[in-house]
């Protein structure tokens, strides 16, 4: 399998700070590839990056394979960048934003009819072709951002955070189309603070401070975590987060709507010690088994957050 | 119990677009109150009202036991207000910008310094407070806001969407001073795109196209999902979810993580039937069985029920 995009050694500085330090990965062809990490990870400095409109401080990036960095503008016509704020006029109609992409990267107009279609099925937009875009709801503008953005049919799609902000529904459907367009043989690197939207990718690259601290499926980043996780169902789920928080042997105790996921110590601690300090509070345990950790939960372990027990602590101040 | 929020009938028309139409709900004192619904469903304008931002065409409302219409001066004082767009001053200091805000609240002198070292160390700023806010991070950011909103201690609290695209572990810390100020008495009043959140308030509001559709606890809306859910497990979710979408017997099917979660008329049938239909398709089920539906599930399903999200 091709890489669509590779990247070896990757590092940009701002001044003193070091944005982007060292990153090295390949997107396979085809596939969906996700940036996920903390604010301040990276995640869009290398976006940037990759879309040719940040010159790297040292690295190579090949995309589509053009060299991006000695060739900016040669990468563009393989490749659709939607940043986090994408740049709609909110003065024109939903067609007009579309006509106006068209224009700048050149879309033959006897190809227009045909793409525009599949782009209005797609993103449901089609009844809403004469609505300014201003009026759109946010769901609705980002699915508009998304279609400008395809509208030259690039190999390449690069997406930061298309869902921020964005409610459950139109999450639903935006990422219906991401899979369409994996599905079509576009290669997709999105940016995601969402968790179950990591979970979908092929690949995921957890970015922390500029680096990469881990590459892989989502399914082998979860098996891969050295702690045993306990999801534990109890009277009084909160109370339970915090005293578990503070038991010897467990690492970190964090709650996951009413269900407190437990990770305990050196990977086959028992329950025991946990059990009894909840008994010793008069809080009952509904119910206690062993869990795959999440994603979220070897998000939190790899990127050497505090652990909950602490945030819990100041927050009581 | 007395009454934080209390709202009837209310509604907000621009032009011949009704934002908010007959809205009628109450907001216990001291709970953690959820607001959720798409993007355009009216959330932002209901808030906007209560605080006295925005006259309602019509209803009344009461917040800590005053008048919307004509109290909203009052009102802004009994709460405090934090929207997504946080309203720090980036070319302030940390300190400066808790500063500022205490002078618009009348904050000063010993409680000015009490309230001040409390809010650094809730927001984990202590080493901090001379740095200009726009370098932070967006998570401190975002617990600095919240500390700036509370800086008068009032009771009631308004977060409009507070952590949109903020990642999980900045996410849990910023719930974690929200239980604070709920186990110290503050009522929360909380809109949220995330469904996980929702899970963490003692009740809910669901919000489409201005109107209310559902109002209660997080387990008693679940208790409202009645089509059986069921998770399947295969290689590749997204083509079996697509695929399954207007199967017959299947309401629903989405891709929840890696696993597709359908909603199907008959569990049993559908348990039966859809490995043999993904199978003829070339795809491997390894597993269906019975989930207890997400809040996400409940949300979708509500809202389908309605005919779909708001147009615009």
């Amino acid at each position: 399998m091709s890489a669509a995009v590779a990247v070896r050694g990757l590092t940009r500085r701002f001044g003193a700070h070091t944005a982007v330090d060292g990153l090295t990965f390949d997107v396979a062809a085809g596939t969906l590839f996700g940036l996920v990490g903390p604010d301040g990870a990276g995640k869009t400095t290398t976006l940037r990056m990759l879309a040719g409109v940040l010159r790297p401080t040292a690295g190579e990036i090949s995309v589509g394979g053009v060299n991006v960095v000695k060739d900016p503008e040669g990468s563009k016509h393989h490749v659709a960048y939607m940043p986090q704020r994408f740049g709609l006029y909110n003065d024109l109609t939903v067609r007009e934003n579309l006509d106006f992409y068209a224009d700048l990267y050149q879309v033959p107009k006897a190809d227009r009819p045909a793409r525009l279609e599949r782009l209005y099925r797609f993103s449901s937009l089609g009844p809403f072709a004469a609505r300014l875009a201003g009026q759109l709801s946010g769901g609705m503008k980002q699915k508009l951002a998304l279609s400008c953005a395809l509208v030259h049919q690039p190999e390449i799609l690069l997406l930061d955070e298309p869902t921020f902000g964005v409610d459950p529904i139109s999450r639903r459907d935006l990422w219906l189309i991401l899979h369409d367009m994996v599905a079509a043989g576009v290669t997709v690197v999105v940016s995601t603070a969402y968790m179950d939207e990591a979970e979908r990718c092929d690949t995921v690259a957890l970015l922390d401070r500029g680096r990469v601290v881990a590459l892989d499926t989502p399914e082998a980043l979860q098996r891969g975590l050295p702690v045993r996780m306990e999801a534990v169902r109890t009277s009084d789920p909160r109370r339970a987060a915090a005293l578990l928080a503070a038991v010897p042997g467990v690492r970190r105790a964090a709650l996951f709507g009413d269900v407190v996921h437990v990770s305990l110590e050196g990977g086959d601690g028992g329950f025991e010690p946990a059990g009894a300090a909840l008994a010793g509070a008069g809080i009952a345990v509904l119910d206690h088994h062993e869990i795959v950790p999440s994603l979220e939960d070897v998000f939190i372990e790899r990127t050497g957050a505090p652990a909950h027990g602490a945030a819990a602590h100041r927050g009581a101040a | 119990m007395s009454l934080a929020v209390s709202v009837r009938d209310l509604t907000r028309r621009f032009g011949d677009f009704t934002a908010v139409d007959r809205v009628s709900f109450d907001v216990e004192d001291g709970c953690i109150f959820g607001f959720l619904g798409p993007n355009g469903a009216g959330k932002t304008t209901t808030i906007r009202m209560l605080i006295g931002l925005l006259v309602p065409t019509s209803g009344e409302g009461h917040v800590d036991g005053l008048d919307i219409r004509t109290e909203s001066e009052a009102i802004k004082l009994r709460i405090g207000y934090m929207s997504q767009l946080f309203s720090l001053y980036g070319d302030l200091t940390v300190d400066e910008n808790i500063r500022f805000f205490a002078g618009l609240y009348g904050v000063t002198g010993e409680r000015l310094a009490r309230r001040r070292a409390e809010v650094l160390a809730m927001a984990g700023l202590e080493a901090e407070h001379d740095r200009l806010t726009a370098d932070l991070p967006l998570g401190f950011k975002q617990r600095l806001a919240l500390g700036c909103a509370v800086i008068h201690e009032p009771p009631l609290l308004f977060l409009d969407e507070p952590t949109s695209g903020v990642d999980p572990v900045s996410r849990r810390a910023f719930w974690d001073l929200i239980y604070g100020l709920a186990d110290r008495g503050t009522t929360v009043f909380v809109s949220t795109h995330y469904m996980e959140e929702a899970e963490y308030c003692h009740r809910l509001a669901l919000m489409n196209r201005g109107r209310v559709i559902a109002l209660d606890t997080p387990a008693a809306l679940r208790a409202l999902l009645t089509e059986p859910l069921l998770e399947i497990t295969t290689d590749h979710g997204p083509a079996v979810a697509q695929l399954l979408q207007g199967a017959p017997g299947v309401i629903e099917a989405a891709m929840f993580g890696r696993e597709v979660h359908v909603m199907v008329e008959d569990a049993a049938a559908a348990a039966r039937d859809l490995p043999a239909l993904l199978a003829a398709q070339g795809h491997r089920v390894h597993g269906v069985q019975p989930v207890r539906p997400s809040l996400e599930d409940v949300f979708v399903a509500l809202v389908r029920r309605e005919g779909g999200a708001v147009a615009g």
